[in-house]
């Protein structure tokens, strides 16, 4: 299965380099800054929930009023867990009483740093130790119950209303899912801050809230029993909020998280330097969780050619992954987005295709490769369409991929019904079943058209890296060299939520996390040096926010 | 609320708050209750919510492709009852020939609560048991004799019941040492299954009709019924049906013991046979 299109070590050398470097350069950068997201993580990792009487979340309540108040810069962790130790009350008294005007964190008589630091690290230390029990609940599930054979059978539920939700959900388990994504209603990413309770009204999906995210787990736990396998839970941790989606889904044990500041950036349009702080925060969270995050490159090719602009898939799945390790993901919970995209008309396209899987799968060996269907290309004719179907799923099974997200033969009508899962299922069954060790009996010829095309994505990839190394990511993204988007520096949304971290910065879960994750070093070194205010200059390519 | 509050604040909320919030889970328990249900007296389409009527229908229509044809198949879909129809794809197929497919919304609904159709009653026995059965209460060996009748040459139903292999892990009557299987192949006249059936002295005659037209295969099939009752045979043996597009209340109708649709395997049918012999008192 390893090697059939004899790809050049040196190159893949050479694009890992140049995308270390890149990702050095980002996390230098993010390192001297928070984001008022983040530390509304804190908070709800706290144990901050709820909201006041005009329905705004309490975490925002609380980093609002410190923002305000220019409180903000070390991190919420000092004023407000140094009211809790000054006024003696739980977390969730302070929080409210902040809401209700009683307590004013500017007017505390604030307790020594250090006593701060050392309670502050004891709520945290307790909250990861639920986030680490939730993750051995499913290990002791796939103990116990297993799951579906790779690669897992990803669909989608979208109907606005979480208890219509679960009942597609718990069919689909039925039909022979694996992983069910609720996608999330119109626009949630550009709101910033995180909807409260069950939701039944939603636009193009349903509402990300802990309290659908609990509805969610609880049905798909049941139907894991029933049909004796457990079921992923999905959701998107991206957008303004990403952190705290990510704390979220690990409170609720989810499984698999969108977790893609790339894809913020190119296509919601969220400013680069907010995102990219957001997203190092939660992939530690999401590494700590054993959550699998899922990248977006497969979305460049909705807007860009998928076979010209195939080497920036790539290019995007290296930086990916080493943003990923800077935040100690493991190569295990590294979805990383690719697609079948490409026009159905085109000669050999299916060649290409299988080109492009292939390489990724030999490139990113460990990493469970989120393979994205046909959406671009998809048309009315759902008969052509399930066709073009069941070849994306036979590339999924003859290269091995670890997430197949089904394609829908009404992609592009409406989202799908019962029926139109049920049959993306039977037709991905089908194929996998049936084509099951078709991988392992093929080899390509050396110099034919499927192993030439791999060499020349491979090459093109590794000379857009390379080019990346010298204009940095932000440029590179203002530049439009991913998906034909530029974005700036400055720009989209989000930007007035970044805030430069004071001398005194503390975070006891980034801290506690990159100790647990094996981020010791660097995170002391680089830390240190970037509470040095001149630093902020040297990062390559970067303007200040 | 969430099992933040009960993981991340171990003695940071007072017990009683605690409290509460572990009952608020509680009832949010329920949120099964919360679910839709089916209204079975108001029956109708499922898409992606209850009662949403969803419906999706494809055909072609003997005219060009262009906005005229669109409306004119838009137009069609609302006079089958359809709200909201919409036409996701129309395509030139040749000929003056265009493809369409839609979407709407069914506005009818049905009672299904006072359904009633008629099924085959008797239990479903094993192929051991079909055969113990036989010794047990016939004490002799049971002929049947299978036939594809009339124009129909598509033997797949009637040779996955008859031959020996069987379907789908089931053998097929062939198999049963208890009976005299007789296949007779396809395109079996009517009187030459009736000639046959007073030859062997046969218990049943199983009858299968695949793919027909314009209702050929009910014509045939009553045909088949008269010729028995004619020859006075009807009463002594049994008479089954069988095919993609039979139902058992079909098969009443049309004068015979059962009838049995797509997804039939052997023992189903061997299992009505046996207990009909018994039933009748055919012994």
């Amino acid at each position: 299965m390893t090697d059939k299109l004899h790809l050049d070590p040196n190159e893949i050398a050479r694009a890992r380099t140049a995308a270390r470097t890149i990702a050095d350069q980002v996390d230098q950068y993010i390192r001297q800054r928070t984001t008022v997201a983040v530390e509304r993580t804190v908070l709800r990792l706290f144990g901050v929930d709820g909201v006041n009487e005009e329905y705004v979340p309490l975490p925002n309540v609380v980093v609002d009023h410190a923002l305000e108040r220019d409180l903000l810069a070390n991190g919420i962790t000092y004023p407000f867990v140094g009211a809790v130790l000054s006024t003696g009350q739980s977390v969730m008294d302070v929080a409210m009483q902040i809401a209700a005007g009683q307590v004013d964190l500017a007017a505390i008589d604030m307790p020594p740093r250090a006593e701060i630091e050392a309670h502050a690290k004891r709520l945290a230390t307790a909250a990861l130790a639920g986030i680490a029990a939730n993750r051995a609940k499913r290990d002791d599930y796939l103990e116990r119950l297993g799951e579906g054979a790779k690669p897992y059978v990803y669909v989608i539920v979208a109907t606005g209303n979480i208890y219509e939700d679960v009942v597609q959900a718990r069919a689909a388990a039925r039909q022979g899912a694996d992983i069910i994504a609720v996608i999330r209603s119109t626009g949630q990413s550009l709101i910033d801050y995180v909807p409260y309770g069950a939701t039944t009204e939603g636009f193009g999906g349903t509402y990300a809230t802990q309290e659908n995210f609990r509805i969610m787990r609880e049905a798909l736990d049941e139907v894991g029993e029933e049909v004796g396998r457990y079921i992923r839970l999905c959701n998107y941790c991206s957008g303004l909020c990403m952190p705290e989606i990510a704390a979220m889904g690990a409170l609720e044990r989810l499984d698999v998280m969108l977790n893609d500041a790339l894809y913020g950036i190119l296509f919601r349009d969220i400013n680069m330097q907010r995102t990219l702080v957001d997203q190092s925060f939660s992939r530690m969270i999401n590494a700590f969780a054993g959550v699998i995050i899922n990248t977006g490159e497969d979305n460049y090719l909705t807007t860009a050619d998928a076979v010209e602009a195939a080497h920036t898939v790539l290019a995007s799945q290296f930086i990916n992954e080493q943003l990923a390790l800077k935040s100690g993901l493991p190569p295990a919970q590294m979805g990383l987005g690719h697609a079948f995209e490409m026009n159905p008309m085109l000669e050999d396209g299916f060649l290409y295709e299988l080109a492009q899987a292939q390489m990724a799968r030999e490139i990113f060996p460990e990493a469970p490769l989120k393979y994205m269907p046909p959406t671009k290309h998809m048309t009315g004719n759902i008969f052509r369409g399930h066709i073009q179907d069941a070849l994306f799923n036979m590339v999924g099974i003859m290269t091995n991929q670890g997430i197949q997200l089904l394609g829908m033969m009404t992609e592009q009508i409406h989202t799908p019904l019962i029926y139109d899962r049920h049959l993306a299922i039977e037709n991905a069954k089908y194929i996998f079943n049936n084509a099951r060790h078709l991988g392992e009996e093929l080899e390509f010829r050396e110099n034919g058209r499927i192993v030439q095309r791999a060499h020349q994505v491979l090459h093109e990839s590794v000379e857009l890296l390379e080019n990346m190394v010298h204009l940095g990511l932000f440029e590179s993204l203002a530049a439009g060299l991913f998906a034909d988007v530029k974005r700036s520096v400055t720009g989209g949304k989000g930007l007035g939520g970044v805030i430069i971290r004071g001398t005194h910065y503390f975070n006891p879960f980034e801290q506690s996390l990159r100790e647990q994750l094996g981020l010791t070093e660097a995170g002391a070194d680089t830390a240190a040096g970037a509470n040095k205010a001149d630093l902020a200059s040297q990062t390559t390519g970067v303007k200040q926010a | 609320m969430s099992s933040l509050s009960q993981t991340s604040l171990p003695g940071g909320r007072d017990e009683a708050n605690r409290q509460q919030i572990l009952n608020s889970q509680q009832a949010d328990l329920s949120y099964k209750s919360r679910i839709a249900k089916a209204d079975l007296t108001n029956l109708r389409p499922y898409g992606d919510t209850m009662d949403d009527g969803k419906v999706q229908l494809s055909f072609s229509l003997p005219v060009s492709d262009g906005p005229e044809a669109v409306e004119a198949a838009r137009q069609l879909a609302a006079k089958m009852g359809l709200a909201n129809p919409s036409v996701v794809h129309h395509e030139d197929i040749g000929e003056n020939f265009t493809f369409f497919v839609l979407y709407g919304n069914c506005q009818y609904a049905v009672d299904y609560a006072h359904i009633q159709v008629p099924k085959v009653e008797t239990s479903v026995l094993s192929f051991y048991e079909v055969n113990e059965y036989i010794r047990t209460h016939i004490g002799r060996k049971v002929t049947i004799l299978g036939a594809c009748t009339g124009t129909d040459a598509h033997t797949v139903g009637i040779d996955a019941i008859m031959n020996m292999k069987g379907y789908n892990g089931e053998y097929g009557l062939e198999r049963y040492p208890e009976m005299n299987a007789i296949n007779l192949g396809s395109q079996v006249e009517n009187e030459e299954l009736v000639k046959q059936a007073i030859a062997l002295k046969a218990d049943a005659l199983l009858v299968s009709q695949v793919v027909t037209q314009k209702d050929v295969h009910l014509h045939n099939l009553s045909a088949l019924v008269d010729l028995l009752e004619a020859e006075g045979l009807r009463d002594k043996l049994v008479l089954v049906a069988g095919g993609p597009r039979i139902t058992h209340e079909l098969a009443l109708e049309l004068g015979y013991d059962a009838g049995f649709g797509p997804g039939t395997l052997a023992p189903d049918v061997a299992s009505f046979v046996v207990q009909e012999i018994v039933q009748r008192g055919l012994v």
